[in-house]
């Protein structure tokens, strides 16, 4: 016993000092240590290795921290400082911070609104990118001819025969089944929870668990498997741009030339870019690392 | 103490026991997989274990080839069973119930197997050498003497599986199946604690019932003669 605790204490040790150099980092200066954080599907460890790629690139030490989970896990951790970064979608973070507020279809609206609520939790919105991803209702090619279904409000009065799957949150989202009761005027048979546009709704669509799913409207998938994906036509989904978030506290550290590095993927990053994106990873199984490096440097943005 | 108190509202909230969500419709949904991955954990297992225990040949392999069930993490064997199941029963039933079941049946295997084997093989030799010199043939030896000896070391067994597979029951939540592992997954997605400690009160209660229900069964099948101070492994 006392012999196996004796060989014991210089890895506990060294787990300890590995641990605080983690936590720590190596703040040198002007470019101090981030933490980036990212919520549990594909789409977000791209935008997650984007940032972090671009940071290190340009000298910041980066420490990853993705997959944490849904938004509830995600941005109680960059408020209380677990995370310094991450990103997220304009309406859809705006509507989980105040409840009562109303997005526009307009970016520019939208931002403004969540850069007023984001204020008093010390977060700051940086540029949003012109790549939308927002929440898609989409049913198999057999449903939507069985049932004649273009556009959600056709789902209105049959959606009593029809099991909707989708994230566990969904059916407390203003942009899910909440917003579909409200705005459309449509309950469901039943709801079944999945996962957030993975695999597990993907497999339950093909297999008739559900009838109606929510994957992101740029799910590779979606055509890969030839689902269609319902119309929006009263919009319930709003402008939900990528925009990284990141801590007052960081920023005031870091400085301008933090803002300018995380900024310049903005204007690069399309809908179509980004989907393109998602079906490297999520169709082509490629690593998320790969797909954000070949990215940024087709971009110009690294080396 | 506040969760404590939203967790008795939430008990008390009629909301909870309507629809496919219900109170009533988990625990059916919990104790049918596992009572079912019990039973085919009993159907493999126990026939395996008596044999071997009777005959006293390869019982080292299989009670170590069956322990492997329990090495296997039960995480990775639901995640493991969705393309085994999809494979196996068909695509339309790749998620929820046969997932589930599937991945529970090696966990139900090794402390039946094992306990059965060791239960018969731990015999007294005499008495079986007695049942042989009256004209017992082996099948009636197993029947008839080491069966019933044996008996309150396999019904160990098949207690220690089945409250093994009440509380892992919940991992179906993982994989669309219902459960009573729902409120706990849910619970934690939605960040309400009151559901997500519901479910884990009712898992616990759950297995508590089981255990309590098999130590009854236990007691009234067991010959008074021959009931053991011993314990189960």
């Amino acid at each position: 016993m006392k012999r196996a605790i004796r060989v014991a204490i210089p890895f506990i040790v060294a787990a300890f000092v590995a641990s605080a150099c983690g936590g720590a980092g190596t703040s040198g200066g002007t470019k101090p240590a981030i933490t980036i954080g990212s919520t549990n599907f594909s789409e977000q460890l791209v935008l997650g290795e984007l940032y972090s790629q671009i940071l290190e690139s340009n000298g910041y030490a980066v420490t990853r921290k993705f997959n944490l989970g849904n938004r509830e896990i995600v941005f109680p951790a960059l408020q209380s400082g677990q995370i310094d970064l991450e990103a997220d979608y304009l309406a859809t973070l705006l509507a989980f911070i105040d409840k009562t507020a109303t997005g526009s279809t307009d970016p520019k609206v939208t931002a403004a609104a969540l850069q007023k609520a984001l204020t008093p939790k010390g977060v700051t919105v940086l540029d949003y990118a012109p790549a939308v991803d927002q929440n898609g209702f989409v049913v198999t090619k057999a449903t939507a001819d069985k049932y004649k279904l273009v556009k959600l409000s056709d789902l209105a009065p049959i959606g009593n025969q029809l099991v909707l799957g989708g994230p566990a949150e969904c059916p407390n989202r203003e942009f899910c089944a909440l917003g579909l009761k409200n705005k459309y005027g449509i309950t469901f048979k039943d709801f079944k929870a999945l996962d957030t546009g993975g695999p597990l709704t993907v497999q339950a669509l093909v297999g008739g668990q559900i009838d109606v799913g929510l994957l992101f409207t740029s799910d590779s998938t979606i055509a890969v498997r030839g689902f269609v994906l319902l119309e929006d036509d009263k919009q319930l989904q709003l402008s939900d741009n990528v925009a990284p978030v990141v801590r007052n506290d960081y920023l005031s550290k870091a400085g301008d030339d933090f803002k300018k590095v995380v900024n310049s993927i903005a204007p690069k990053l399309t809908t179509a870019e980004l989907t393109g994106m998602n079906k490297l990873v999520e169709v082509d199984k490629k690593d998320p690392k790969d797909v954000a490096k070949e990215w940024l440097k087709k971009q110009g943005l690294i080396k | 103490m506040t969760l404590l108190g939203d967790v008795v509202r939430w008990f008390a909230d009629p909301a909870h026991y309507q629809g496919s969500d219900a109170v009533q419709t988990r625990i059916y949904e919990h104790l049918a997989v596992s009572g079912l991955a019990v039973l085919a954990g009993l159907v493999i297992a126990l026939p395996i274990g008596l044999y071997l225990g009777h005959t006293g040949r390869f019982g080292f392999i299989a009670v170590n080839v069956a322990n492997i069930g329990r090495a296997i993490p039960s995480l990775a064997a639901i995640a493991l069973a969705i393309p085994v199941a999809a494979t196996l029963v068909g695509v339309q039933n790749g998620l929820g119930f046969w997932p589930t079941f599937l991945a529970l049946i090696p966990l139900a295997v090794p402390p039946i197997l094992t306990n059965a084997y060791v239960g018969v093989r731990g015999v007294d030799r005499d008495v079986i050498e007695a049942a042989r010199g009256m004209g017992l043939s082996e099948g009636g030896i197993l029947r008839r003497v080491e069966l019933p000896l044996a008996l309150p070391v396999v019904l160990a067994g098949i207690r220690t599986a089945a409250v093994n597979i009440v509380a892992t029951a919940t991992l179906g939540a993982l994989v669309a199946f219902g459960g009573l592992g729902r409120y706990i997954v849910d619970g934690l997605a939605l960040q309400e604690y009151d559901r997500l400690f519901a479910g884990a009160l009712l898992v616990a209660l759950l297995a508590i019932a089981v255990e309590v229900a098999f130590g009854t069964f236990e007691r009234a099948a067991v010959s008074p003669g021959i009931r053991v101070q011993q314990r189960a492994f």
